[in-house]
Order: C-alpha cells, then structure tokens, then sequence
C-alpha cells in the first residue's frame, strides 16, 4: 500500500490515530451548560436573571425556615427569640394546629373520628382509582358514605344502618324490576328505600343510645376538615347530577333540553360566591316556614349546583367527542335509550372527560375556601378569624397563609398527578 | 313488498302508547317535567310569599334610591355617604369592570411570556416558570389573594418620608422618576388633568388609529395587488404625529405631578391609587397568568412541528414562520380558553371583598344588603350584573370561534 502512492504524494498514514476525546466545549457538564443556559446572548440574560430571582427567593426563605421558631406561647415570645424578625415564627402552627385542622369547636376527645374517616377515605377511594385493586374493596366504598357520616356526625350508629338499609332495600326492589323497564325500576326503587327511610324514623327516635358517638352539631364542623367534607361531599354528589344534566342538555326533548341549557348557563355565569350569599341569607326564603336547614347542608346544597353544572359541561364535550357511529350502532343493536347510554356512550365518554372532571374536581375543592367569607371557620376562616385576632398570634400572616397554601397544594398537585398517571392508563389508542 | 308494513302504523294511538311507543313517550316525559317543575317553582314561590309576609317584608327595589351611608375608598365617578344604594352599587359595576379589564391585560401579558418561556430551552428559565404555574395553579385563589393583599398591606414608606416641607428637611425616601411614590396608602403617580381643546387631541387619537389601521390595509392590499411591498413604519407615525401635534399646539393635557414640597403632613396632587385595588389587581392577574400560561403553552405546542419545519423550507425567516404559520394556528386553539379565563377573573373579583376593594360584590351584595336587609333584592341584582357580564362575553367568543373556524368544504 505505501509503496504505491510512495512516488505521487509526499505522505501517507500507515496506522490508524487513536480517537481523541470530544473537546471540554462538547461534553458533561460544560456542554450540557452551553445548550441548556448559554446558548446565546439573550438566553444568557434570561439565565442571570433566573439566577438573581433564585437568590432573592432563598435568601428570603432559608433564614425564614432555619430560623424559624417552633415553641412559642405567643408572638412576643418568638420575636424575643428570633430578635431581628427573619426567622420564622412557627409556632403559631404547633399552639394552632388542631384548631387549623378541625376547627375550634370540635370536641378534642373526638379528633380520632374524622382522622379514622379521612383513612377510611383513602381505603375506600383506592378500589375506585386502582383499576388493579381487588373488586371486592367496592364494599368499603358502598359502605364509607354511612361509616363516614356516623364518625364525623356521631349520633347512634342505627341512623346511617338504616340508611343503608334502605338504599339496599331500594337496590333490590329496582333489581326485582329492571327487567319490565328501566324507569320502573329506578321509581321503584326509590318509593321502596323511601318507604323504608320512614319506617326507620319511627324507630330511631326511641333507639338514641345504641352505639352512639358523641354527636357533633355541623356548626362546630371547622378548619380543613370542612374544606376536605364540602369537596368531598359536593364532588360525589354532583358527578350523578352533572351526568344527568349533560344527558339533558344532549336530549332531543326540547323542553328537558331547555331546563337543563337555562340551568347550566345560569350557574356557571354567576360567581360561586352570589351562590354561597344565596346559601347563607336568601335559601331559607324558599324553604317551608318553620324549617331550619345547617347553613353547612345548605352549602353543600349550593355548591353540589354548582359543580354539577361545570361537570355537565366537560362531559358534554366528552359526549360530542364521540363519533356519530357509536350512537347509532347501540340502536341498530336494538338497544333502548338508557341501555345505549350505559353500555356504550357513557363509559366512552366519561373517559374522555377524565382530566376535565379531575380540573373541576380541584377547583371545587379550591373553591371550597371561599365559604370563610360568609363566615364559616374552614381553614382560611380559621386563619382569617379566630387565630389571627387573637392578641397571641396577631401579625403571623406567612406562616399561617404558608402552611394554608401548603396543604392545597400538596392536595390538589396530588390529584392532578393522578389524573396524569390515570390518563396513560386508559390510553388505548396506540401511538 | 306491500304487505310488509310498519306493525306500528297500523295500530293508530291508544293510551298505552304514551308509555310503549318511542313516537309519544318523549311528549309524555317532557309534560311530567313541565308539570315537576311547575309545581316546584309554585312551592318555592309559596313558601317565599309565606316567609316574606312572616317577616313583614315586601320584595321592593325602593330601598336604591335611599341614602347608602357609607364610605367607599375608591370611585372613579363622583360618590359620598349622602349618594344613594344605587350610586353605591354603580361604584361597586366600575370598580368591577376597572380591576377585570386591567387584571385580563396583566394576566395576558403575564401568562403570555410565562407559557412562552416555560417552552424555552433555557432549562433553569422553564422550570422556574414551571414552579411559578404549579404554585398558583394548586393553591387557591382567595388565599393568593389575601397573601398578596397581605405583602402590599405591609410595604410602602410613610408618604412622610417623601415630603420636603418646602425644602427644609431631607427627605428619607426619594420619589421614583420624581413622578411615581409607593406609601403605605397607597400608589401616587402622576394625574392627567383636561385642559382646553382636549377633545381636538382626543379626535386626533382617534385619527391616528383609523390612520394606522388604513396604512396597514393599504400596505396589504397593495402587496396582494401589485407585489409591491410598500414600508410598513409610516403607520406609526401616522398614529402618533397627530396627536403630538394637537398636544404641542395646544397644551391641551397636562400631568399633574405628586406634590411633596406644599404639605407638611402629606403628598399632595397626583393620583393616589388605593392599595386594596393593587393588592386584587396583582392577585388576580398573576393567579390567571398561571392558567394562561397553560392554554398558550397547550396552544403552541398544539401546532404540530411538521408546520415549523414547512414554513422554514419554504425559506422564512423564524420571525415570519412564528408570525404567518404558528400564531395564526395557535391563536385558534389559545383563544377560546383565553376568554374562558378573562371570564374567571371577572368573576374572582368578586372575592375583593377579602382585601376591602369595593367592588360590585362588596357594596351591593356586602354593605348594602346588610344595611338594609333586602338580601333576596340584591343578590338578584348581582347574579343578573354577573349573568349580564358573562352571557356577552360568551356572545363575543361565540361569534370570535364561528369566524375562525376551519372552513371545511
């Protein structure tokens, strides 16, 4: 090989070069430096901003949290310890904390209760949010409404038994009549579970101290623990209702169609809090004279309404976002209204509505704050309240607003991973 | 073929088949609502003429014209305690719409170059800008709003620190470009004051736009014809010539300047923007700035890549590709959520109430309808101002979606 260029070029390379390493520009952490910062003149302006707001934020945080005092008896007594005031004073929350979670008249004795209920909450979503969670769990589910109420309300344990013996009788009687129509069955099914609802208040009048907790007014219901009931609460209330409103709004009958268009369009143009005003001083207007509703029954009564209208429209889209196809081949499948619209349309299109129903669903749970403005002592209502007029902890905004802020956000961040995940689970299109 | 027929033509109408036939059983179903909700109403309404008589109340809107009574800390028209509910309440409607329409162009603005840079390259900028709509998205929007109201409350100087008394002393806090000054009772910037002939420079404005948006037209329009690309700066000035001219000739605005030398005890002149409506207006506007930030976000990335690269083999410049090929996309998908969001922030301004702003909520929902106990009277009035609000909007953006459509033929 070299002898033959040998005359004709002046030098030729017998071995091969060893590879030479990337240059220090184009590797590890330089590299990744330069693409990811430095690019260019104005992305380099942009990084030393971030940097400064990075140092402004923390320069302010750290000193507030690792100087921050946890055991206090009031304000004066952390600025004592803090001297110059850029720590923290943190122990407004451990002197508060119960107060912040369950508001301040719930009876101490009784925290256990609606702890047991929130775990018992986690149990009984789980089968509803993990497709690969053993079906027999359904059962916790059922059942957590009545164990739920009985803990949080206390009372004799035989008023939520009968409740469920009534939904369980009415399930049955409807199961007894499906088959002849659907509408019998669901009427049905409803007289019978109402017929036996007022039976049992006969009897539980006379039975008060069967296995009875010590009852709880809701009025005394308080901090995030309401927060956590109205979302809860007006969340499951208003899925039903919001499906039955979208089917409304779908339907063919002009007049159904325009109760539910009318209803929808008035709720979600007005502001939730004209509603909640609606709840505290006009509703008991429109109630029959003598009748002394819970103002917390008469907001979850309001904001139930109001969900329920944001919900009608996300699954609405969901029911436009299917094909034409799908309906009319549950009826060319013989399938009546109702049978299409369990078996094919809805399952479809409450799929799609996932990630819309979970940003209404985080909302309304936001939203659930607002009901310290009519003066209810949820969380905010607590902080905005009681705490922060008291002569002890008056001037402890950040730590109290932090740690209001906190909780949502570990809450809500959560749902909305969730729903994250669960939309890669059910995406059966394959891409 | 004649002797296969419908069973059911044959039959006719019996009573039976309001229930069985498909054909009547929808009349059947609508009338039992109509008469559900007939009956529901009757009894709500009973039950509210048995209630109002209990209390010995009548529902009457005459209470407007009585003398409200109150104070209210910031009016744009002129209002006083002697003003009546109506004034008061017609305080509260620009109060509203004042701190809705600014808080949509901050939240827009906001929202706009936050979605924008969450997409940058630059990775510290995207995660910062990550945080930013994380942090607001997930936590409330009344506790936002009182942690803000909460920081403005707090800042600002005493305005003694900026007086001069006359030059005698030095003061401790300079004003920021000699015209603008953060107190703790607020925000003083300089006043616009009308003096003679400011209606010839209002008219000269208005020229100056219809002016700008002719060139441009023109420019088009000549392009499209001709291929001739005429200079597209001739229509800024076209819009600010005039007016400066009117303004030089006749002196006809003047800025009245916050006053820090006249008063021993305060700043006078100038405008004094209250903090309560900082305090909402900030909230609002960066609370919604993180929403926006998703739908611009959601928007452009929307725009499939196959778009962009197109564009650029076509030879465009990436300003043009971003301005004739993915805005114009875009916008169709960020817009409609857009106005979805403008009109969330209308209606969270309903909450100005948790920093003392004296909105439409806080003087006719709040003080006057605790003045004068006609709860049902004015709750009515303000869901109708809120419905009023949003059905037009909703009009807006209905007529906005039928116009950018895609035309599919």
């Amino acid at each position: 090989m070299a002898d033959t260029h040998s005359q004709s070029v002046a030098y030729v390379r017998e071995s091969m070069v060893p590879q030479q390493p990337a240059p220090v520009s184009e590797t590890g952490a330089i590299k990744w430096l330069r693409t990811n910062l430095f690019s260019n003149w104005f992305y380099s302006i942009l990084t030393l901003a971030a940097i400064y707001v990075i140092y402004l934020l923390l320069s302010i945080l750290i000193p507030w949290i690792a100087g921050g005092v946890w055991l206090a008896s009031d304000i004066r007594e952390c600025r004592a310890i803090t001297g110059d005031g850029a720590g923290g004073c943190f122990a407004v929350l451990e002197d508060r904390i119960w107060q912040l979670l369950f508001g301040f008249s719930y009876p101490s004795e009784a925290y256990w209760r609606p702890t047991l209920a929130l775990v018992l909450l986690f149990v009984a979503a789980a089968p509803v949010l993990f497709a690969s969670l053993p079906r027999a769990l359904l059962i916790v589910t059922a059942l957590y409404p009545f164990t739920a109420y009985w803990l949080l309300w206390g009372g004799t344990i035989l008023v939520p038994t009968f409740a469920l013996v009534g939904v369980v009788a009415g399930y049955f009687a409807y199961r007894a009549l499906v088959d002849r129509s659907f509408a019998l069955g669901f009427f049905g099914g409803v007289i019978v579970a109402f017929v036996v609802w007022w039976l049992a208040g006969f009897v539980t009048p006379a039975l008060s101290d069967v296995l009875a907790l010590q009852a709880v007014q809701s009025r005394d219901m308080g901090g995030f623990m309401l927060n956590l009931i109205l979302g809860v609460v007006c969340v499951s209330l208003s899925l039903p209702i919001g499906i039955v409103l979208a089917l409304g709004r779908q339907s063919r009958l002009p007049i159904i169609k325009g109760i539910c268009v009318v209803f929808i369009e008035f709720v979600r143009g007005v502001p939730l809090i004209t509603l909640l005003f609606v709840a505290n001083v006009v509703l008991a207007y429109f109630l029959p004279p003598g009748t002394n509703f819970d103002l917390i029954l008469r907001v979850i009564i309001m904001i139930t309404m109001f969900a329920s209208a944001y919900i009608a429209e996300v699954i609405r889209g969901g029911l436009a976002a299917l094909p034409r196809g799908q309906f009319e081949g549950a009826e060319s499948l013989g399938l009546d209204y109702w049978q299409s619209m369990r078996l094919i349309i809805l399952p479809q299109a409450l799929k799609i509505s996932i990630p819309g129903i979970v940003n209404v669903a985080v909302g309304l749970f936001k939203d659930t704050t607002l009901v310290s403005i009519i003066s209810m002592f949820d969380l905010v209502g607590m902080i905005r309240g009681p705490i922060l007029a008291s002569t002890d902890w008056n001037g402890v905004y950040w730590e109290l607003y932090g740690f209001a802020a906190l909780l949502f956000f570990v809450v809500c961040y959560g749902i909305s991973q969730y729903s994250q995940w669960l939309e890669r689970q059910l995406a059966t299109d394959h891409r | 073929m004649a002797s296969v027929t419908d069973p059911q033509t044959n039959q006719g109408f019996r009573i039976s088949s309001l229930i069985n036939d498909r054909r009547y059983r929808g009349l059947t179903f609508q009338f039992i609502a109509l008469i559900g909700i007939i009956f529901a109403m009757a009894y709500l309404g009973i039950n509210l003429v048995q209630n109002l008589a209990t209390a010995g109340l009548t529902f009457s809107y005459d209470f407007l014209g009585e003398q409200a009574g109150y104070d209210i800390n910031q009016t744009l028209i002129e209002y006083d305690s002697q003003s009546s509910h109506l004034r008061a309440a017609i305080v509260g409607v620009i109060n509203t719409l004042l701190v809705s329409v600014l808080g949509c162009i901050a939240a827009t603005l906001i929202g706009v170059t936050a979605g924008v840079l969450r997409l940058s390259k630059n990775w510290l900028v995207a995660k910062l800008m990550s945080i930013y709509v994380e942090a607001f998205r997930n936590v409330p929007v009344l506790i936002w709003i009182l942690i803000i109201g909460t920081v403005v409350t707090l800042s600002g100087a005493n305005p003694r620190d900026f007086l001069t008394r006359g030059g005698s002393v030095e003061p401790s806090s300079e004003l920021i470009l000699g015209a603008f000054a953060f107190t703790n009772r607020g925000f003083y910037a300089p006043a616009v004051e009308l003096g003679a002939g400011w209606p010839v420079v209002l008219i000269a404005l208005i020229a100056g736009i219809v002016g700008f948006f002719w060139w441009r037209a023109h420019v088009k329009k000549t392009l499209f014809d001709t291929g001739k690309l005429l200079p597209v700066w001739p229509s800024w000035l076209i819009l600010i010539v005039p007016v400066v001219l009117a303004q030089l000739v006749l002196g006809a605005l003047s800025l009245s300047m916050p006053d820090v030398a006249s008063n021993n005890f305060n700043i006078q002149g100038g405008t004094l923007i209250a903090k309560p409506f900082i305090a909402l207006w900030l909230a609002l506007s960066i609370y919604t700035g993180a929403f926006i930030a998703e739908n611009v976000r959601a928007g452009i990335l929307a725009v499939s890549t196959g778009q962009t690269e197109a564009a650029a083999a076509l030879g465009l410049r990436p300003r043009r590709v971003m301005n004739l090929v993915i805005l114009p996309q875009a916008l169709r998908i960020i817009i409609p959520p857009l106005i979805s969001q403008y009109l969330n922030l209308t209606k969270n301004s309903s909450l100005a109430i948790a920093v003392g702003y004296a909105d439409i909520t806080a003087t006719l929902g709040g003080i006057t309808l605790n003045q004068t106990g006609k709860a049902l009277e004015c709750v009515l009035l303000l869901m109708l101002f809120y419905l009023i609000i949003s059905l037009s909007i909703s009009a807006v953006m209905n007529v906005y979606n039928a116009s950018v459509a895609l035309k599919e033929r």
